[in-house]
C-alpha cells in the first residue's frame, strides 16, 4: 500500500498527488514514468512522474480524468492509500546518461502542451539544475486550464518560459508551433534540441515545424499499457519503420522517426469501452437507492 | 476398493462438461478422487530402474510417492514430492507429461502410461485440502540471496535455498507473485485462488520474502543489490519478454494484440471478471496465430469470453508444441483449426478495426534445424477468414532491463542470458539465471528445473566462501 501524502485540485479535471513511494522515489530520473493501481480490482494505469523527493521517499503525480480508472484515483484524499505504485519504468531522458559537458553545450527547448507541461517540469528543473540552457514553452487551451506556471518560472527563470492559450485568454495567442517559429524566426533564439510532450496532435505538428527548422526532437509517448514492464507489447509503436515498445524502448524516442498517425489511431481502441465504464460508474455512484435495480 | 482396473488403461479424470465449461472459467479436469488415485497408484510397475524420474526435470521420486498413494499414506506422498518439486499442485496441471516422465513410462509400451500427472495433483491438492506445509529444515545460514522475478522458476529456487537455510527475498515487478502462473496460464487450467496462490504462501512459509512492484533494473540494478543491500547471490529468473510479431501488413490494426496482453488482461487482471476494471474487447470472430500451448490458453479464453475461434498454424496437427491435452480439449471445446495455414496480412476495414485475416495454405517440405518439416507456401492458394480479433501467438524475447543495466552479464544473439547449462552461473560471479530469460521461451517445469539446479549451485558457491 502507498499513502497519498497530498492531493489537490490543479484545473478543470486535472490533478496533483504527492504519494509516498520509495522505490520510484529512489531511483527515478526525467523523461521515466510509474504506474498506478488503485485498488485490487483496478486497472495499472501508467502516469507521469511531476517531482520527486529521494530524501521524503515522495514522487508527485498529475494527471487528468479521462475514464473510470483515473476518476477513481481522483477520487482519493490525503491519508489514503494505493494499492500498488510501481516504477520508475521507462529510460530517462538522454540527457541523463550523456556526458554532462556535452548537454552544457546546447540549448535545450521543451514544449509541454496542456497535461504535458507535467513531465516537462522535472526535465526542466534536472537541465537548469545541471548548468543547462533552457528555455519553455507551456501550451494550454486557456487561462482555466494552465498548470504549473509557477513551478515552472521558479526553476528556469521568469524570462524562459512562455506561456501560450489556444484562446488568447493569457499571455501568446495561438498554438504551441506559433511560439517556436515566433522564438526562432523573429526573436533570434537558436536551439540545438527541443523536447516535446503534449497530446500527439502537438507532438506530429511540432515535429513537423522542428523538422523544417532543423531541430532534433524528442517526443513521449504514451500508449495504452498494461504492465508497462515489457511483457505485453500493447504499447506498440512504429519508429522508423521498426515495432518499439514505449514502455521498454522508450517512451521517449527521436520525433522524427514516429508514426503519429498509427499512434493516434491505436488510442482509438479502448474508447467506447472506457467511455461506457465512465458512465456506469458515475451513473452508479448517483443511484443510491434500494430499489433493487442496479 | 469398487474401482475396476484395466491395466492397460489410466483410470478415467472427470472432466467438466465441454458445452458447459466452454462458458466458465472454473478448472477442466476435476482430478481424480481419493479412491480413483488409489486405483491408478496400483497400475505402477515400481520399475528398479525408473524412467519416469529421468524424464523428470527436476528428478521427483515417482515410484516412491506413487507407492504412498497406493498405501493410502498420501502425507507421505506429498512430502517424497516436495523434496524435488516446490509447486506440485502447480505441476500436476500443467506439465507435458506426455513428453516427459509419462512418455517413457514402461507401462506405456503396450498401453497406456500412468496417469502420473494427475497422481502428482492428487497427492498435492490433499495435502493443501489437509493444511500440511512443506517443512524447513537446516537452521539459518545467515547469507542473503536476492531471487529476481516471482515466477516458477524463482519460487523454486527461492524455496530451495529457503530450506538450505539462506535468507530469501524475491523482487518481483507485478503486483502479484506468480509470474506465467497468474498472468499467463489461464484460471481454468490453473486455478489462482486455490492452487496458485497456496503453493506461493507455502513457498512464504519456509521464510521467502516477496517483494511485489519492484523492478530489478530500474528501481534498483543487479549490481546495487550485490553492493548496496548486501545480497551474497542473485538468481535472474525475470521470465519471458516481449511479445514477437510477424511484421506483416495490418498487424498495427485495431483488434491486434499479442497473446500476452490478451492473457494478462484476462487472467492477471480479470478482465473476464464484471468486479474488475480493465477492459478487454473480445470480438465476434477471433483468429489465433500460432499453435503453442499459449495459443492454446488464448483461443480458450477468447471462446469463454463468446467468441467463435480458429487457431492459424503453419505446420500440421503433428507439429503443434502444445501439449496433447490442451490441444484435444481445445478441440472438444469446439475450436476450429486451420491446419498449415499462414497469415500474411491483417485486413483493416476504413475504420482501422480489424475486418479479417489474408493466409496461404501450407505444405511441409525438408526437415528444417529443429528438425520439424519446413513449412512452404503454395503458390497462389491465399484465402481471407472473416475475423474482428486477431491474436498473435508467435513467442517472446527476453526482457531487456535486467541484460541491459548490468555490465558484464552476457547474453547471446537471441538476447537470452548466457548460463553454464549444469549450474547456471552467468559471466558475472554470484549471479546466476535461468528459465525463459535464459532459455527463451519454455515450460514451467523445465523452469523450475533450472531454479533447482542454480540452488544447488549457489549452495556450493557461497558454502565456499
Amino acid at each position: 500500500m502507498f499513502k497519498i501524502l497530498e492531493a489537490e485540485v490543479l484545473a478543470d479535471k486535472t490533478y496533483r498527488m504527492v504519494v509516498e513511494a520509495p522505490n520510484v522515489a529512489h531511483s527515478c530520473e526525467p523523461g521515466q514514468f510509474l504506474i498506478v493501481r488503485c485498488e485490487e480490482e483496478s486497472e495499472r494505469i501508467a502516469l507521469t512522474i511531476c517531482d520527486y523527493d529521494r530524501e521524503k521517499n515522495t514522487v508527485t503525480i498529475v494527471f487528468q480524468t479521462i475514464g473510470e480508472s483515473s476518476y477513481k484515483i481522483a477520487e482519493k484524499k490525503a491519508g489514503d492509500f494505493f494499492e500498488d505504485v510501481v516504477g520508475p519504468l521507462g529510460n530517462p531522458a538522454e540527457y541523463v546518461t550523456e556526458p554532462i559537458e556535452e548537454v552544457r553545450k546546447r540549448h535545450y527547448l521543451l514544449v509541454g502542451g496542456g497535461l504535458g507541461t507535467a513531465p516537462v517540469y522535472p526535465q526542466a528543473k534536472w537541465l537548469k539544475e545541471h548548468g543547462v540552457d533552457v528555455d519553455v514553452i507551456i501550451g494550454t487551451k486557456n487561462k482555466d486550464t494552465l498548470i504549473m506556471e509557477r513551478e515552472m518560472i521558479e526553476a528556469v527563470g521568469e524570462d524562459h518560459v512562455f506561456v501560450t492559450t489556444d484562446d488568447g485568454s493569457y499571455k501568446r495567442h495561438g498554438m504551441v508551433t506559433a511560439v517556436i517559429e515566433d522564438l526562432v524566426k523573429n526573436e533570434g533564439r537558436k536551439y540545438d534540441k527541443c523536447v516535446s510532450i503534449g497530446p500527439m496532435i502537438m507532438m506530429k505538428f511540432c515535429v513537423k515545424l522542428t523538422k523544417e527548422l532543423g531541430i532534433p526532437t524528442i517526443v513521449s509517448m504514451n500508449p495504452i499499457m498494461v504492465d508497462g514492464t515489457g511483457m505485453c507489447g500493447a504499447c506498440r509503436l512504429i519508429v522508423g519503420d521498426e515495432v518499439k515498445f514505449a514502455c521498454v524502448d522508450g517512451p521517449e524516442f527521436d520525433g522524427f522517426l514516429v508514426d503519429f498517425d498509427q499512434a493516434m489511431k491505436r488510442m482509438k481502441l479502448y474508447k467506447t469501452e472506457e467511455g461506457r465504464r465512465l458512465l456506469e460508474y458515475q451513473e452508479g455512484n448517483t443511484h443510491k437507492g434500494n430499489c433493487g435495480n442496479k | 476398493m469398487s474401482i475396476e482396473v484395466d491395466m492397460m488403461k489410466k483410470v478415467p479424470v472427470s472432466e467438466q462438461d465441454p458445452k458447459v465449461r466452454a462458458t466458465n472459467f472454473d478448472e477442466v479436469c476435476l482430478g481424480y478422487t481419493e479412491e480413483e488415485a488409489m486405483a491408478e497408484a496400483t497400475r505402477c510397475l515400481q520399475c528398479k530402474n525408473p524412467k519416469c524420474v529421468e524424464g523428470c526435470p527436476v528428478s521427483i521420486n515417482i515410484p516412491g510417492f506413487i507407492e504412498k498413494i497406493k498405501e493410502g499414506d498420501h502425507k507421505a506422498a506429498y512430502e517424497i514430492i516436495g523434496e524435488a518439486s516446490s509447486l506440485p499442485a502447480v505441476c500436476g496441471r500443467v506439465c507435458p507429461q506426455e513428453t516427459q516422465c509419462e512418455g517413457v513410462c514402461i507401462r506405456g509400451i503396450k498401453g497406456e502410461a500412468v496417469s502420473i500427472g494427475k497422481l502428482e495433483r492428487f497427492a498435492a491438492d490433499w495435502a493443501g485440502k489437509q493444511g500440511i506445509k512443506p517443512v524447513k529444515k537446516a537452521d539459518s545460514k545467515g547469507q542473503k540471496v536476492a531471487v529476481v522475478g516471482a515466477g516458477p522458476s524463482g519460487l523454486t529456487c527461492a524455496g530451495d535455498l529457503a530450506k538450505m537455510g539462506y535468507e530469501v527475498t524475491i523482487f518481483e515487478a507485478l503486483h502479484k507473485a506468480g509470474g506465467v502462473l497468474v498472468y499467463g496460464i489461464p484460471e481454468f487450467r490453473l486455478p489462482k485462488d486455490e492452487v496458485v496462490a497456496k503453493e506461493i504462501e507455502n513457498v512464504r512459509s519456509l521464510g521467502v520474502e516477496i517483494k511485489t512492484d519492484y523492478i530489478i533494473g530500474r528501481s534498483e540494478t543487479i549490481d546495487e543489490l550485490i553492493d548496496r543491500e548486501g545480497f551474497s547471490a542473485v538468481y535472474i529468473a525475470s521470465g519471458a519478454g516481449l511479445p514477437m510479431f510477424m511484421h506483416i501488413p495490418g498487424e498495427q490494426a485495431l483488434g491486434v494484440y499479442s497473446a500476452n496482453e490478451y492473457l494478462t488482461r484476462a487472467n492477471l487482471m480479470k478482465a473476464y471478471r464484471e468486479d474488475y476494471d480493465t477492459p478487454i474487447n473480445t470480438g465476434k470472430k477471433t483468429v489465433i496465430v500460432g499453435g503453442g500451448n499459449v495459443a492454446m490458453d488464448a483461443a480458450r479464453t477468447a471462446l469463454r469470453l463468446g467468441s467463435d475461434v480458429t487457431v492459424v498454424y503453419r505446420r500440421s496437427e503433428k507439429e503443434l508444441p502444445a501439449r496433447a491435452e490442451e490441444v484435444h480439449h481445445a478441440k472438444e471445446e469446439g475450436i476450429k483449426f486451420a491446419l498449415l495455414t499462414n497469415p500474411v496480412e491483417i485486413l483493416e476495414d476504413e475504420e482501422g478495426f480489424v475486418k479479417g485475416i489474408k493466409v496461404i495454405k501450407m505444405e511441409l517440405g525438408e526437415p528444417d534445424e529443429s528438425g520439424r518439416r519446413r513449412p512452404v507456401e503454395v503458390k497462389g492458394s491465399e484465402f481471407e477468414i472473416e475475423c474482428d480479433t486477431v491474436i498473435m501467438s508467435l513467442g517472446t524475447t527476453p526482457n531487456p532491463l535486467i541484460s541491459s543495466t548490468t555490465k558484464g552479464l552476457d547474453t547471446n544473439k537471441r538476447k537470452c542470458i548466457i548460463t553454464d547449462e549444469d549450474t547456471g552461473a552467468t559471466s558475472r560471479e554470484g549471479v546466476y539465471a535461468g528459465g525463459d530469460c535464459a532459455t527463451g521461451a519454455a515450460t514451467v517445469i523445465l523452469a523450475m528445473g533450472a531454479g533447482r539446479k542454480a540452488a544447488k549451485s549457489i549452495d556450493l558457491y557461497l558454502s565456499g566462501k
